[in-house]
């Protein structure tokens, strides 16, 4: 099992060194320097302000420089918000992204789930046909559709719910986070009910059922750790979606997470926050990966074993 | 049960069979019946359109649906049925063209890894491999910024995003089929590896490419909205379903048959795509069928 891990983060580097390099070359072919935006700086302001960025060095060297920087966890200061650093804005976004991820997962792993199991148990049935469709009609809802209706409903006629904002008031993390996992809830339906149905059909289910075990610990306690591998396998790429759907969900409710930073600073053209933000996402999807792979491998023992068996 | 080595022998009626287990298919059907309307619409817009797309009447201004204005119209009095229409054209092109490319790809990227085999497969698909693993969400957003708003881009990016699925599924194919008498056969009548991956094993692993394709086309749609509906990605003047939802935002307290009506028809076509894709699923790939 170590060696599994040790093996992964071994492959990361390989990955992480790839994405630092081509947003860093990307970022540096870009028409137009960070500060052609400005209005007319004097030259000499210009070639003071490069060389605080070191814009003035060769590429390859501020491109050496930029990964002993990033090796050390600095990803340098931000050109558009000055005094600030790359690090202090992830800081600041991290935890408020990080809360609506969870609240959002925790929607979609309670409704997806039991809408899944639910139909798993009696399929083709009206108990299979209407959760299924309601996860059909979540997929097909985007979120950045689903968000404006949910405030349009809930927020404005209704007015039963905040429509904005991050803490300020009570009840105002409600519609970022259903808008956020229903997407997921959807997807988790229909995973669940896919590995449910598989298991269902096995025989030590069958053994169990001959033992007179009642339907609910079969489903609870012989089913379900077996007909959730497709969903925890679904968690580690899920992540990486949350990140993107952040974007939208923080947009919308003006939430100022990580998401909202991004999609500013691609706006702001800042240069450095989209290097820094880039590199800093692509390691936490390469750790949630990993993360997924391990849980999926302590669930199904015979995935331990070859596992096992590689060593 | 038929094993796939059959079917693949049997061309002809796998694709009989498929279309007869796809008319049993009713939201299949619905699916293929409402995305050949749009297709048909979109196609015929520049003629059918009720109003000319740049038309605006700003006396008018933003106005509930009515006989004159089917599904309203806009702040600046412009025909938002028009607008869905012309919108619609550019995503839907954005989802057919990204798809191509996707395509393109993907199968001769995992053609080529299936049936070389050895050392260049195992090369081939590390890269797939941690290609999977980079987040590509945030490398469009960051190419949008990089190089502007461009369509053709656009296409590109997303085309480049979604081929190493279609890789997989044609690698592995491959390994089946390379394997099989006829290949085998193809061989010593003395054609070249290149004959044989176009006239045999491309057009064997049709059907699996076939279903992940329908199920691509959402996807792209779905990441094109996105995009635009952030502001990186079609830009005005042109429209897509993904920038009228934008638009349709800013203004839905006053107006939410803006929001409303691009919104459900973003929705009824991913609807008409995925119904149709697991259709075609169900159909043309006996081993995958649901229970």
């Amino acid at each position: 099992m170590l060696r599994f891990i040790a093996n992964r983060l071994l492959q990361a580097i390989p990955v992480l060194l790839v994405v630092i390099s081509v947003t860093f070359l990307l970022i540096h072919s870009a028409p137009g320097g960070p500060f052609s935006a400005e209005k007319a700086v004097p030259p000499e302001v210009a070639r003071a302000l490069e060389a605080q960025y070191n814009l003035d060095q060769p590429l390859w060297q501020q491109y050496i420089s930029y990964l002993g920087d990033v090796i050390q966890g600095d990803f340098g200061p931000s050109f558009k918000y000055s005094g600030r650093t790359v690090n202090e804005l992830i800081a600041a976004g991290l935890p408020v992204t990080a809360e609506l991820a969870l609240y959002a997962m925790l929607v979609a792993l309670i409704i997806g789930i039991s809408a899944g199991v639910l139909a798993a148990v009696r399929p083709n049935t009206m108990q299979d046909y209407l959760p299924m469709s309601a996860a059909m009609l979540g997929i097909c809802m985007p979120s950045f559709l689903l968000g404006p209706i949910l405030v349009l409903v809930f927020g404005i006629h209704l007015e039963w719910l905040p429509i904005s904002g991050w803490g300020d008031i009570p009840g105002d993390k409600i519609l970022p986070a259903i808008t956020l996992g229903t997407g997921y809830a959807a997807y988790i339906a229909r995973l669940s009910r896919g590995g449910m149905l598989e298991v269902l059909s096995q025989d030590y289910i069958r053994t169990a059922r001959a033992k007179g075990l009642s339907e609910r610990i079969i489903i609870f306690k012989h089913a379900l750790r077996g007909g959730l591998i497709p969903v925890v396998a679904f968690l580690g790429p899920a992540f990486a979606g949350l990140l993107g759907g952040s974007f939208v969900v923080e947009t919308i409710f003006q939430i100022p997470g990580l998401g909202r930073f991004y999609v500013t600073s691609a706006f702001n053209r800042d240069y450095t926050m989209i290097l820094g933000m880039t590199i800093f996402f692509a390691g936490l999807i390469i750790i949630f990966n990993l993360i997924s792979d391990m849980v999926a491998l302590w669930l199904n023992p015979k995935l331990r074993q070859q596992a096992r068996g590689d060593q | 049960m038929i094993d796939s080595s059959q079917q693949a022998e049997q061309g002809s009626s796998l694709w009989f069979d498929a279309w007869i287990k796809l008319r049993k298919n009713k939201l299949a059907l619905v699916g293929f019946v409402i995305l050949l309307f749009l297709i048909v619409v979109s196609l015929l817009t520049p003629w059918i359109a009720p109003y000319s797309y740049e038309e605006q009447n700003l006396m008018l201004g933003a106005t509930a649906p009515s006989a004159a204005h089917w599904l309203g119209t806009d702040i600046f009095g412009r025909d938002m049925l028009t607008r869905i229409m012309y919108g619609g054209r550019v995503s839907l092109m954005v989802g057919f063209i990204a798809t191509a490319v996707a395509l393109i790809i993907g199968i001769l990227w995992g053609s080529i890894a299936g049936f070389v085999g050895g050392r260049v497969d195992a090369v081939m698909m590390r890269i797939v491999d941690i290609m999977y693993a980079l987040p590509f969400m945030i490398f469009i957003v960051l190419l949008m910024v990089v190089f502007g708003r461009n369509i053709l881009l656009l296409f590109v990016a997303i085309g480049a995003v979604e081929w190493l699925t279609m890789a997989r599924i044609v690698r592995s194919q491959v390994m089946t089929l390379r394997k099989q008498e006829f290949v085998e056969a193809a061989y010593s009548m003395g054609l070249s590896r290149w004959a044989i991956i176009r006239r045999h094993i491309i057009p064997n692993t049709l059907g699996p490419v076939i279903v992940y394709t329908t199920l691509t086309i959402p996807s792209v749609m779905l990441l094109e909205a996105f995009l635009s509906f952030l502001g990186l990605g079609i830009q005005p003047p042109q429209s897509s379903w993904g920038l009228l939802i934008n638009y349709g935002v800013e203004t839905m307290e006053e107006y939410p048959w803006l929001l409303i009506f691009p919104g459900i028809t973003l929705s009824l076509t991913l609807f008409a795509l995925n119904f149709l894709g697991d259709g075609l699923r169900d159909a043309l790939d006996p081993r995958a069928s649901k229970d």
